[in-house]
């Protein structure tokens, strides 16, 4: 717990900054009102991102964190390149209202591009810095000298080392963006598979996550959730409670429960005999799960046309093709449930959290608890993986809430996997309904595209007019949620990847967000993409198959992107893809393909499938991706992101669904909710494309609606009908058998 | 008290005979490497190794491993000397979050013990009940593979 008082200022340096000019080509300069790359725009001064200690060690720092997928690795990567250091000499420090800049939420696979490119420009001109003050200091000139290793060496052979030079503020002055950092040609470190720094302590048991830490004093906090959204608490036997083994407290503010105890399995002893004697007055306000579609449609919603295009050359419609699709709630469903730890002293608040926003997360706990911001710290500590926005932040607040109780002793609060499943927020379910023209040719002549869907944005802890915390809706006085606001696109929210990448004469598309929301619904892997591409491309293939023309051919004639062609040839190749696949009533074939949020990754996927008409079985038995997310930093991370995306997808497609009845949900274990497991794990390819000359593109999120897609295409070929819910359940395949 | 067996050392710990196993070596011992998944023995989040077979300590009371020995991911290897299994995890970069890993890697431990060169189709049975959300499952396989190949040495 010394590290409670840690500040910036005893990571680094002193002294004052020097200020140094640099001749530069002239493209290279940046003009004065251009603003400065990624995230240095909002965080300029240099030593926000990088200081080099009086020991030579680097500490890079970033506003985003960890989520599973390698981000501090790829980061490291780009630091290591830049200041020609290896890896193994750089601490990353991430998401710490304290040390690092407000870099928001890390969501929607942006980090590299923003967090990334703010470190690449800034270790660059760190490393110019250096360069700069060691000619000073040898007599020679910047340009007889280089960098290796974390030194500099002379042509005259002298040498010194970064910590030699870094004694003053060196770094203490606002980047300028004016060094150029290194051309992909030069690159060593950056596109070459590195280890993940994480992972050997993972492995081999070292503490990692929040979970695991322990801290002296520290006592097991546990919430008692509602049995259902707004249920509310009418009575509880907390006296008996109180008098269980090891309980240091029981708390009741309105319809919130929670305990404290020395020991975790006496907190969970008390949160089960508290959920036996509490009486609720059910709300009974969800929605009939069998009508929910149509539920969605009816109900009062944000409508916007997202687009609208109207061609004077547009071929007259000589047949029309209609269809809805549908999409159920999915859980994150995280294999580690939420975890948190606060202690409160003096009011003053320290929180470790996995929370995707550590800053935002300050944002709404300041507000709540009626403290300042800055005598709130927050600190990103690792959970279990990381999908979007999950339970971190609400399991901080129980936290918070319960530390309240215990001045002074860190209280760790596990959420368990009934809570997690119940009150994790929720994918949208979704509907599209897509109709199209085509023109005597078989061309598209008419795309008209609508969506209904709950928030898949917006409810995230920070976000204005309301507050996103679990608890504080329950309180006595209890806080409102802010209301569900669209985000335009791209990137979009719900309707992320709802514009076709394909070039129609005529579209209009148009998305309904729908604002109640009985189950609590937010960011999801890819949002509204996954349910939007599922839709785009099966209705692509109903097309091509009323046009009599192969499926991937009839989506190349309306791609000009080379990039995207690219993509889409690379898998198809890859894949053997041949026109005219004929089913034999068991094997399918599949194509789907997106590129994400319409202006990131692009990937294409292949699937193949076996279905068992008796028995309504699906088996993905090859999925073939191809992607280019421009510039790849880490090709082995690229690949496992986009692999574990393809898994998680098929896992969505063919078996998740949350279930609920009229008044709680009823999916709260693995049992309700399986996901997919080994035996079912189709065999996985994936190839990339790599454009060095281009930026990165967030690529985290980007296999998931186009794998949804070709497993869709495949079964639909398989079985001779058209699937068009999800998932794919056993009943629909023995329906439609 | 009762008196256990972890790693090779016996640990007196003072708690109820029915708490469960996981808690005790989580918050009494202070290992890292079984974790609380869902308590409900679905995912195997919390694998240990209890006289060569595996079992799911969150729902084993800690009484049921009294004069057995205990081996978690600890007992492996350690960062510096990891075991072999754990190498191979960490060549084929064989996690994504990583909290599936433990289980991962003890079922793997228990499986390679008594068979020594699996067939894939025995690896996927064995791991087939240990439930990952990152999809890593493709490098976990190999994983096994390259362990199995390195221990046979
Ligand atoms: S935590 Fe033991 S099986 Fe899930
Ligand atoms: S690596 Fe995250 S659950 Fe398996």
């Amino acid at each position: 717990m010394k590290d409670f008082l840690l500040t910036r200022r005893q990571f680094g340096i002193t002294a004052a900054g020097i200020f140094v000019t640099f001749t530069l080509a002239p493209e290279l300069v940046l003009s004065a009102d251009q603003p400065l790359p990624g995230a240095l725009s909002g965080t300029p001064m240099l030593d926000a991102w990088v200081l080099v200690g009086s020991d030579g060690k680097i500490t890079i720092f970033t506003g985003k964190v960890e989520l599973g997928q390698g981000l501090l690795t790829a980061l490291c990567q780009i630091a290591a390149e830049e200041l020609d250091v290896p890896m193994s000499q750089i601490k990353v420090v991430s998401g710490d209202t304290r040390l690092t800049p407000d870099e928001g939420y890390t969501t929607g696979s942006q980090s590299i591009e923003y967090s990334g490119t703010a470190l690449r420009f800034a270790c660059a001109e760190a490393r110019a810095l250096l360069l700069e003050k060691a000619s000073a200091a040898l007599g020679v000139p910047a340009n007889r000298l280089k960098t290796a290793e974390g030194k500099i060496l002379s042509v005259d052979g002298r040498k010194l080392t970064y910590a030699e030079i870094a004694k003053t503020d060196l770094l203490h002055h606002r980047a300028t963006a004016k060094i150029a950092p290194k051309p992909a040609s030069q690159h060593a470190i950056v596109g070459k598979p590195a280890g993940r720094i994480d992972i050997p302590a993972k492995l081999t048991g070292l503490p990692s996550y929040v979970q695991d830490m322990r801290m002296p004093d520290m006592v097991f906090g546990r919430a008692v959730r509602p049995p259902g959204p707004r249920d509310r608490l009418e009575g509880v036997d907390i006296a008996t409670v109180r008098s269980m083994p090891g309980i240091l407290s029981v708390v009741r503010d309105g319809s919130f429960l929670g305990v404290v105890a020395s020991r975790e399995e006496q907190a969970i002893a008390a949160r089960e005999a508290l959920q036996q004697s509490a009486k609720w007055r059910t709300a009974g306000d969800l929605p009939d799960a069998a009508n929910i579609y149509t539920w969605l449609k009816k109900q009062a919603s944000v409508d916007e046309i997202i687009s609208e295009k109207k061609s004077p050359n547009a071929k007259q419609v000589v047949k029309r093709l209609e269809a809805a699709y549908t999409k159920s709630y999915v859980a994150h469903a995280a294999i580690g449930p939420s975890c948190a730890i606060a202690v409160m002293k003096d009011r003053k608040l320290r929180v470790w959290t996995h929370s995707q926003g550590v800053y935002p997360l300050r944002r709404n706990l300041a507000t709540v608890m009626k403290m300042n911001p800055e005598d709130v710290i927050v600190s990103h500590v690792e959970g279990s993986g990381c999908y979007g926005h999950n339970g971190a932040d609400d399991a901080a607040f129980d936290a918070v809430l319960l530390a309240r109780e215990v001045p002074g002793r860190p209280v760790k609060v596990q959420w368990m996997r009934d809570d997690e499943f119940a009150w994790s927020p929720f994918g949208s379910a979704m509907v599209m309904q897509v109709s199209a023209g085509l023109a005597a040719d078989n061309s598209i002549a008419d795309w008209q595209y609508e969506l209904w869907s709950n928030a898949h944005s917006g409810a995230r802890p920070g976000r204005p007019g309301g507050i996103n915390l679990l608890a504080a809706w329950h309180l006595d006085k209890p806080f409102a949620p802010s209301s569900p606001r669209p985000v335009p696109v791209p990137p979009g929210a719900e309707d992320r990847n709802a514009l076709p990448i394909y070039d129609f004469p005529n579209q209009k598309i148009v998305r309904h967000l729908v604002k109640e929301t009985p189950l609590r619904t937010s960011a999801l892997r890819a949002l509204g993409a996954y349910a939007n591409v599922f839709a785009i491309e099966s209705f692509m293939d109903e097309l091509a198959v009323a046009a009599g023309v192969d499926p991937i051919a009839f989506r190349l004639s309306y791609v000009k992107d080379p990039r995207a062609r690219a993509v889409i040839e690379t898998a198809a190749a890859k894949a053997s893809w041949k026109p005219g696949f004929k089913s034999d009533g068991t094997k399918g074939r599949g194509f789907g393909f997106a590129k994400y949020k319409n202006i990131a990754c692009y990937f294409a996927c292949v699937a193949d499938v076996e279905i068992d008409r008796k028995a309504g079985g699906v088996r993905v038995t090859r999925v073939v991706g191809a992607a280019d997310a421009g510039q790849i930093i880490n090709p082995k991370g690229l690949e496992m992101q986009l692999e574990g995306g393809m898994i998680q997808s098929v896992s969505w497609t063919l078996k998740e669904a949350v279930t609920f009845d009229r008044a709680r949900v009823t999916s709260r274990d693995w049992a309700d909710y399986p996901i997919l497991t080994f035996a079912e794990v189709p065999e996985i390819e994936v190839h990339l494309i790599d454009r060095p000359e281009e930026r990165p593109l967030g690529s985290g999120e980007a296999s998931l609606g186009p794998t949804a897609a070709a497993v869709v295409n495949a079964v639909s070929s398989a079985l001779g009908r058209r699937i068009r819910h999800l998932p794919i359940s056993k009943e629909i395949i023995k329906q439609a058998s | 008290m009762i008196s256990l067996t972890v790693n090779g050392k016996k640990r007196m710990v003072d708690v109820k005979p029915d708490t469960p196993l996981l808690y005790v070596l989580r918050n009494d011992l202070e290992l890292n490497g079984p974790k609380f998944g869902c308590g409900l023995g679905q995912c195997w989040a919390c694998t240990v190794i209890m006289d060569g077979m595996p079992i799911l300590s969150c729902i084993t009371p800690v009484s049921a491993a009294e004069g057995h020995n205990i081996l978690t991911l600890e007992g492996l290897g350690s960062i510096e000397k990891p075991h072999p299994i754990q190498k191979a995890f960490i060549e084929e970069q064989a996690a994504q979050c990583g909290f599936c890993i433990n289980g991962m890697i003890m079922k793997s431990k228990a499986l390679l013990d008594k068979t020594p060169d699996p067939t894939d189709h025995e690896i996927i049975a064995a791991l087939d009940p240990v439930l990952c959300r990152c999809g890593t499952h493709k490098n976990i396989v190999s994983a096994v593979r390259r362990a199995a190949k390195e221990m046979k040495k």
